[in-house]
Formats: C-alpha cells, structure tokens, sequence
C-alpha cells in the first residue's frame, strides 16, 4: 500500500448551514469562529477538515451527536454540496463532476449504509437490493441473481419476498447492507449502521462485518459513536466535535497520547488493556538482560493479562511476529494499566 | 394580551358601536356604499372572459380538450348503460358489475367491505335505479383520472418550481372556498350544458386537493430514501419515477380518494347544467316534494359515497405483503382468477335470465309506498311541533335577525371586522379582513352578502349548541367516542345535497329548511372536531390535574376545555366553510341570499356576475378561516 495511493482526500473543507452559505465560499478562514458564523445567520457542521483515507483503510469517525459525522459522510458522496474546500476522490476532483460523472460513481465505485436504513417501502428486499443494478440498466435475471447472493451473504437467504415492514430493524439494516454491497462498490459508507440495534444483535452484526470486512478488500468510512465498536473495528479513529476533526490517529495513539483536552475526556472511560498492545508499551532493550519466554507484541494487554500477573519478572520481554525479541515491558507499569495506579 | 395592542381594536369596536347607535344621524354613504363607487367587477370579468374566448382562440383549446373529455365519456356511457358510441359493447350485465366491485372490496379490504360493495350495487339494480347511477359513475370513471392526472403533474411542478408553488398557494386557497356554482358558471359559458359540461365542472372542482396532496406526499418523502436513491445512482427522473413517487403512494392515494369524493359531489350537482343521472333525478323529486321516491335515491347516493369512499381509502391503507416463496402462478394469481370465474359466471347468468342483465322498469322494487306512508305518519304526528318550530323561529328569531344584520351601516361592518382582525393579529390582520370584506362591499352585493352571513351565523349558532354538548357527551367514554367520529367520518362523505331531502321533508320549502339543511351540515365538522379535541388532551395532564384534586367538572373547565379549544377552532372554522357552501346550494329551495342570485347567473350564464357571488362567498370564508386559525395558533402558541 503506498503512501501516496489516497482513495479520498479532504483539503480544508467546510460545510456551513443557513441563510446564504453560498456567500462564505471563499471567505472561510481556519481561525473562523462559530459565533462569526452564527452572527450572520450559519452553522458549521464541518470546520476546515483536512484528511486523506488510504486504499482499503478503515477510518472511524466518531463524535457526539451533533458533531458533524454525518454532515461529513454526505459531503464525501457528494449528496450535499460542500461550501469551501476540495474534496478528491480516486484523483478526481468531486466538486467539478458532472451530474452524469456523479452518477457513474455512484453507480460503479460507492455504497452506502444509511442510519435509518432508506429502503424503499414498496419494494421487496429483493427488489430493494437490486434497486441498484436496475439503475445501471443491468438486466432482470442478472440483478436477481446477484442480488440474492447478497442477501444470501447477509444471512437473509428465504426472505426475498418481505417488504420492510414486514423486517425487523437489524434484518432491515442488512437489507440496506446488502444494497450497499451489490454493485461492489470501491469505496464503503457506513453512517451508524448498527445504532437502532440491541446490543445482542449489534455485536451479531459487528461480527458479520468483520467477516465481509475480511473478505471484500474495500476503503471504508464507518460512523459510530460506540467507542467500543470503534475500537473493534477501525485502523484509524478520527474524533470530531463541532464540525472539525480533534484528532485522527490509530486507536491506540488516541488513547494513549490524546491530542487535545476533548480528545483525552472523550476517551476517559475507555479500558485502556482492551487498547494498548504489549509492543506498544515496550521500552528499548538497551542491552538488558532478556531470557524466559518473550509475550507477542501484537496482543493487547487485556488478553496477555493472566500472563502478565503470574510473571514476576520486573522487566518482561516481548517480540514481535518473527520471535524476535522486540523491547521490555516494565511489569509494574502494565499491571498500571490492567488495575489501576496502586493506591 | 399586550393592552397598547389590543388599543387600536378597542377603538375600532368603539366607532363600529357608536356608527350603530347614531345611525338615524349618519349620512347615507356610510349605511350603504352610495351607488358611484360600485365598481363593475361583473363586467371587467366578463370582459377578459370575452377577450379569452374569442381573441385568444381559448375556445379552441377547451374544445379540444372537452373533445377528448367526451370520447372518453362515449366509452364508459357504452360499457356501462349501453349508450349506442365506440366500442358498441355494453352495457355490461349489472351482475358482472356488482361482482367486480365485491371483488375489488375483498381484495382491498376483507369481507365486510366486499358485502357491502356488491350489496349498493344489487340494491342499484334491484330498484330500478342502475342507469341513472351508471350516468352518474360513468362521468366520476373519466373525470377522476382526469383530475388525478393534472392534480399530479400541477402538484409536480409546484413542488419542484417554489414560484410556482407561490402562485398555486393562494389560487387553490380561493378555489377550494368558492361554491359549487362558481365553477359551473364559466363552464356553461365555454362548452354549454349537459353531461360533457358536467363532467369538465367535476374534473376542474376536484383537482385542487390532488395537488395540495402531490405536494404534501413529495414533501414528505424521507430524506434517507432520497439520498439512498441517489446512491443507486438513479438520474433525476428514475429517482422521481422510481423513488420519490412510490414513496408518496399514501399520499397520492388519499388525494385520489379525495377527488372521488370531490367528483361525486360535484357530479350530483352538476345536474343544475343538465347533468343526467342521480343528481338530476334526486332534484326533479325534490322540486316535486316526492319525498319517497326521493329517500330511495338519496339512500343510493349516501350508500355509493360511503363504498366509494371505503374502497378508495382501503387502497391507500393497504400495505404490501409478501408471498409465500415458491407459490405457483394459480396462488400468486389467485383474486384475478376468482374474479374472472365470477364475471364468466355473471355473464352466464345474464345470458340465462334477462333479469340479471338489466332490470326493467316494472320488475323495479320500490320503497317509495311504505316510506311515504311513513313519512306521513311522522309528519302528522311532528306537524304540531315542526309547524310552531317554524312559525316561531321565522317570526321572532329569523326575520328579526335578518333585519338586523340588513340593518347594520356597512360602514360599521367594516369597523367590526377590521377590529376583530387586529384582535387576533394586529394590523397586518385588520388590514387582510378589509381587503377581504371591501370587494364584497364594492361590488354591490351586500345587502345579499348579509342574507348570506346572517343564515350561516344562524346555523352555525345552532349548529355549536348542539354539537359542542353533544361532542362533550360522546367524549367522556372512549368507545362511544370511537362510534360518533366514525358516524362524522361517514356523513362527510355524503354529498351536500343528501342534506336537503330530510329537512324538506319536514319543513317544506323556506327559510327555516335552508337554516336547517346548514346547520344539519355545519353540526358535523362541529361534533367531530370537539370530540378529537377533548379525546386528543394528553392522559398524563389529565392525571396531574385530577392529582392537584380537580372535580370532574373542574377537570373539564379547566384542563379539557382549554387544551381542546384549538382544535375547536379547526371544527368551528369548516363549520362556517361549510355552511357557506350549503347556503348556496339550498339556494334553490328558496332564499334571497348570494345564493338565489348564483343561480340566477348560472340560468343566464352570465360568467361575471356568477363569478363575482362566488369569490364574494370565497371572501367571507377564506375571513373566517383567518380570523379563526390566526386567533387559534395565538391560543396554541400561549399553551406553549
Ligand atoms: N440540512 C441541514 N440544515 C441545517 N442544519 C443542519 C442540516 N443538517 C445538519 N445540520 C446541522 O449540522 C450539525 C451536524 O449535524 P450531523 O452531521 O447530522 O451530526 P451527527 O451526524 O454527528 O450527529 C448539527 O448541528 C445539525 O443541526
Ligand atoms: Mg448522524
């Protein structure tokens, strides 16, 4: 994966609500401030975001309600207009498409997952799924075939015929899952899928993410405000609040070296050993001593934990995938992090 | 309220009082607009109505279209009643037909709406009655779709084009409050009278709610189903055709039954232009005083509205569901075939028997003995007490109110009213009611206008000393509350004119029937309104006051009666929309109201004259609907 080889890039744009946006473009400065904004009558559900997302990455974005996810999700699919900034997609500068180009994206290279779902009412889920196919003008046996191996895949197989209605809200959203996924789009839009879901049903679907995950290589942008779910499935986490990105780094980088107030409270109440790999924790071997058996350096805390506590060694060795020891982990400062600071 | 607002309205109340009282001394210009400023509205209408037929070729246009109109008419005249046009291959035995409309009722709704579908259309033919009901269907066959198809694509436009939507807003405002006879009268004038003219009266009377619907329904469409459509990649017309428009189905659905409704009411009076079937029948009766004779046809008509209406509102409820994977095409298929089988065998049935083709005159049943002897009987027994009714309120309560209100300088009408609007919101109001008021005053038809306002005032009075009490009983349970707006919902489907036959069945034909017939009409909006507004309080407040101790009556005074009194309002406000409507058309059982005068424009085709009436009955209404809705979003807002 290069490092050059971005699916969607993002140069300082904003997205600004209320009675004249139009008359922004341009006039929008980083140091703009909301209440500038709100004086004239505007909001900014996007402020300056400035971001890159590689081949088959998964970022995460994550916010309080209100903070502009979805504001920011819509802009890179182009269903709203931006006010200021660029947005790049595939090299392709998004805001100069055409409306027949924007089509032609859509069609070949982006799905996307809605948070209520967007069905539509009078079709099937068959009917549904293959909404799209239909749209390209792909022909009737075709788009029913391809259309009912998504629905296999989403483990919907023998409800072809149920209008969703007739679903219940967690078979609905895998109906629009599947719809996402029938034109084998590129590019991955997922806006809370799982959100109107119990939890029992929520980690099923997050499981069965995963698993298409794994199979279909795909750039993805996934919304959530579930810090749990972002940990579960991201490569980088992007935190917003108020329309502008706080932080984007990997998971890990956000827990442990938050990079600003918000950030760090925002993340407060993340069990740290669910997060924190050993490797990551590891201080330089610096020609210490390493004998006895070295702990992977991929696992988290929280799943070497056992291992950690009946250790008793001060400084534990760790190595990375080859075996090769890798650095020390100083034991006191993991069980630190796995109990809480002794007292 | 802010008293420096209320400051103006009070001295507005003040002048119109002492206008009142020192009427013997004020000029004859402020009693009645003197005649120099009467300005001919009727002429400058007929004038741009001239130019439109006869220099800009309109007359052209309207002929062609009414040329398709009638083509269409010929075919479902031939297939229904037999008349002698293209395809030559009716009329369809009555049996085939009542089965059909059984079928479509099983198949929206079950078997209850199937009975009571096939059951109107066999109580058709077995009176006697299945052409005129067919003349009548047969023009709502072809004026329906006509109207559903321009209320959609208007709707359309409107909702794509806000400028458009700008304009529409205010004409279908006026188009909904205009009498039944304002249409007719133009009508008359470009394509003449009879069925043709009829049926383009219905098309045009029923459009407006389709487009207010068109619009409602594309609003409403969620947005995700929009933004999920535009992911598919749909252009902008696949997106419309198949998204936003199957979104909207609801909508679109109840518009449509709408203009059913719509066109049945329309369609009954249209026989005032020489529109043939039930309508035309019901009014020779009525003119007649064959009262039973005239109850077989009003029960026809009433048990049509209500099928018509069931039928169309179970379309739009319905919701799609799906099939048993693996069904064999006999199973996916099966309502069409039992419907063919059924219509094979009606077709069987009629080549048996001529009966079950058509019924003849003298094979007809009838009721007309046994309920005028009824009919009879009641009035004899009621003749005492429906007698000293009339004599009473015709000598002391009609006559001397209508003198009063003919009384009353017009200037201090205008001071009235323009008060009332400032009470409700501020100058911006008073100033709207004038502009509503004034034309009416200009166009010197206001001594009419005030026999108009002064029956509707009369009816609707009456009309809310029965409905409100009435309304506060049927609340207090729930189940009896649940059969009262169910009585409402169906008696709203009866076209107006069923109102006039059981009050010219007991008043004859004067001032008191008319009074009765619209306050008959008027009590509906009233007693439906009152019930969903007290059944409409929500329970938590109701527990909470009855916590603090309230009484049953305090509850009522004090909770109930205030949180319903906006949607009181809303029933107030069709109340008075309502009477104005039936005014009109209880004209012709005798009044000397705008009324009389409509009719007598309509007979003389005179286009500026009948449209003049219409829009001045508009403005009364389209007044009363502002001064009501504006005082009731002022209530809503103070509520919180
Ligand atoms: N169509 C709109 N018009 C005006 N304001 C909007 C619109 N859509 C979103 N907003 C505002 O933009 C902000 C961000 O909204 P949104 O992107 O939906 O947040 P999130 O998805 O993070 O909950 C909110 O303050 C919201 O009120
Ligand atoms: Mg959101």
């Amino acid at each position: 994966m290069g490092q050059n080889d971005n699916v969607i890039s993002c140069k300082n744009v904003w997205k600004v609500f209320g009675d004249h946006p139009e008359r922004l473009t341009g006039h929008l400065k980083p140091e703009t401030t909301s209440e500038e904004l709100r004086a004239t009558g505007h909001v900014a559900a996007v402020r300056n975001v400035s971001l890159d997302i590689a081949r088959g990455e998964m970022l995460v974005v994550m916010g309080l309600s209100g903070s502009g996810k979805s504001t920011l999700i819509r802009c890179l699919a182009r269903l709203i207009d931006i006010t200021d900034g660029a947005i790049t997609v595939e090299g392709r500068d998004l805001g100069t498409m055409t409306e027949t180009e924007l089509i032609d994206l859509r069609r070949r290279k982006m799905g996307m997952v809605f948070q209520s779902f967007g069905l539509l009412p009078h079709r099937t889920a068959l009917e549904n799924v293959a909404f799209p196919l239909e749209m390209r003008g792909q022909d009737r046996i075709s788009r029913i075939a391809r259309a009912s191996e998504m629905l296999n895949l989403v483990g919907l197989g023998g409800r072809e015929g149920y209008f969703p209605r007739e679903l219940s809200g967690g078979q609905q959203q895998r109906v629009g899952i599947a719809r996402s996924l029938a034109v084998e789009p590129d590019i991955w839009f997922l806006d809370e899928p799982f959100s109107a879901l119990d939890p029992l049903i929520r980690r099923e679907m997050q499981d069965e993410f995963l698993r298409l995950k794994g199979m279909l290589a795909k750039t993805i942008v996934f919304i959530t405000h579930d810090f749990d779910e972002a940990l579960r499935l991201a490569d980088r986490i992007a935190i917003m609040k108020d329309g502008a990105i706080e932080q984007i780094d990997t998971p890990e980088r956000i827990v442990m070296a938050p990079a600003t107030p918000y950030v760090a409270k925002f993340t407060s109440a993340v069990d740290r050993a669910r997060v924190v790999h050993a490797g990551a924790l590891a201080l330089a071997v610096e020609g210490r001593a390493i004998d006895g058996p070295a702990l992977p350096a991929i696992e988290t805390l929280h799943a070497l934990a056992r291992r950690i506590l009946q250790d008793d060694r001060a400084l534990i060795p760790v190595a990375g995938r080859d075996g090769v020891v890798t650095g020390l982990i100083d034991r006191a400062a993991a069980l630190d992090l796995l109990l809480g600071p002794a007292a | 309220m802010n008293p420096r607002l209320s400051h103006p309205a009070l001295m507005l109340l003040g002048l119109a009082l002492l206008l009142c009282l020192g009427r013997f001394a004020l000029p004859e210009a402020l009693i009645r607009l003197p005649e120099p400023l009467i300005l001919p509205f009727a002429d400058w209408i007929n004038a741009v109505f001239a130019f439109l037929r006869d220099d800009l070729g309109l007359m052209a246009v309207t002929r062609a279209f009414s040329g398709a109109v009638e083509f269409c008419l010929d075919v479902t005249a031939n297939l229904l009643y037999g008349k002698s046009r293209w395809p030559r291959l009716g009329p369809i035995p009555w049996v085939v037909i009542a089965a059909t409309m059984g079928m479509a009722g099983y198949a929206l709704a079950g078997w209850r709406l199937a009975l009571l579908s096939a059951g109107t259309f066999v109580w058709i033919a077995v009176m006697g009655q299945w052409k005129w009901a067919m003349e009548t269907l047969s023009v709502i066959m072809v004026a329906a779709p006509f109207s559903v198809a321009l209320g959609l694509s208007a709707g359309t436009l409107a909702w794509r084009f806000r400028g458009v939507e700008r304009v529409m807003n205010p004409i279908l405002n006026i188009a909904q409050s205009l009498p039944h006879f304002a249409y007719m009268i133009p009508v008359v004038v470009f394509i003449g009278v009879g069925p043709k003219a009829g049926a383009i009266v219905t098309i045009i009377f029923s459009v407006p709610p389709m487009i207010r619907m068109t619009l409602l329904g594309l609003r409403a469409v969620p947005p995700e189903i929009i933004e999920s459509g535009k992911m598919s990649g749909t252009t902008k017309w696949q997106l419309m055709r198949s998204v936003r428009i199957p979104a909207a189905r609801t909508e679109l659905l109840i518009g449509i039954n709408q203009v059913i409704m719509q066109s049945l009411a329309m369609v009954v009076l249209a026989s005032f232009i020489g529109m043939p079937g039930l309508g035309q029948k019901l009014l020779n009766l009525l003119q007649s005083l064959k009262i039973g004779l005239s109850v077989e046809i009003g029960i026809t008509i009433v048990l049509l509205a209500v099928v018509l209406d069931r039928l169309s509102k179970a379309w739009a409820m319905k919701q799609p569901a799906h099939l048993e994977p693996g069904a064999t095409w006999a199973a996916r298929n099966r309502l069409l075939l039992i419907w063919l089988g059924l219509c094979a065998a009606g077709f069987a049935l009629a080549a048996a028997h001529p009966y079950f083709a058509g019924v003849e005159r003298k094979q007809a049943l009838s009721l007309a003995v046994p309920i005028d002897a009824g009919v009879d009987g009641f009035i004899r027994l009621v003749t005492p007490l429906t007698d000293w009714l009339r004599w009473f309120l015709i000598t002391w309560v009609l006559i001397p109110l209508r003198d009063g209100f003919l009384w009353l300088p017009f200037s201090a009408v205008l001071a009235f009213i323009a008060a009332l609007g400032w009470l409700v919101g501020g100058v911006r109001s008073a100033l709207i009611c004038l502009a509503f008021i004034l034309p009416i005053a200009l166009s010197g038809w206001w001594d009419r206008a005030m026999i108009t306002v002064y029956t509707v005032t009369v009816a609707v009075t009456i009309a809310l000393l029965i409905g409100l009490p009435l309304g506060l009983w049927a609340a207090a349970r729930p189940n009896r509350a649940r059969r009262f707006l169910l009585l409402c919902d169906t008696l709203q489907t009866f076209p107006s004119f069923i109102y006039l036959i059981p009050v010219v069945m007991l008043f004859g034909v004067n001032d008191v029937a008319v009074v009765a017939a619209v306050m008959v009409f008027a009590t509906v909006p009233i007693l439906r309104f009152t019930i969903e507004g007290l059944c409409g309080v929500p329970p938590e407040t109701i527990e909470a006051a009855e916590m603090s101790g309230a009484g049953r009556a305090q509850l009522l005074w004090h909770v109930k009666l205030p949180l319903a009194l906006p949607t009181l309002m809303i029933g107030a406000n069709q109340s008075i929309m309502f009477a104005l409507f039936m005014v009109i058309i209880a004209a012709f059982i005798g009044t000397q109201d705008l009324g009389q005068e409509m009719q007598r424009a309509l007979s003389s085709t005179d286009v500026g004259k009948g449209l003049v009436l219409g829009l001045a009955v508009a403005f009364m209404g389209l007044m009363a609907d502002h001064l009501l809705t504006g005082w009731a979003a002022r209530r809503r807002k103070a509520a919180g």
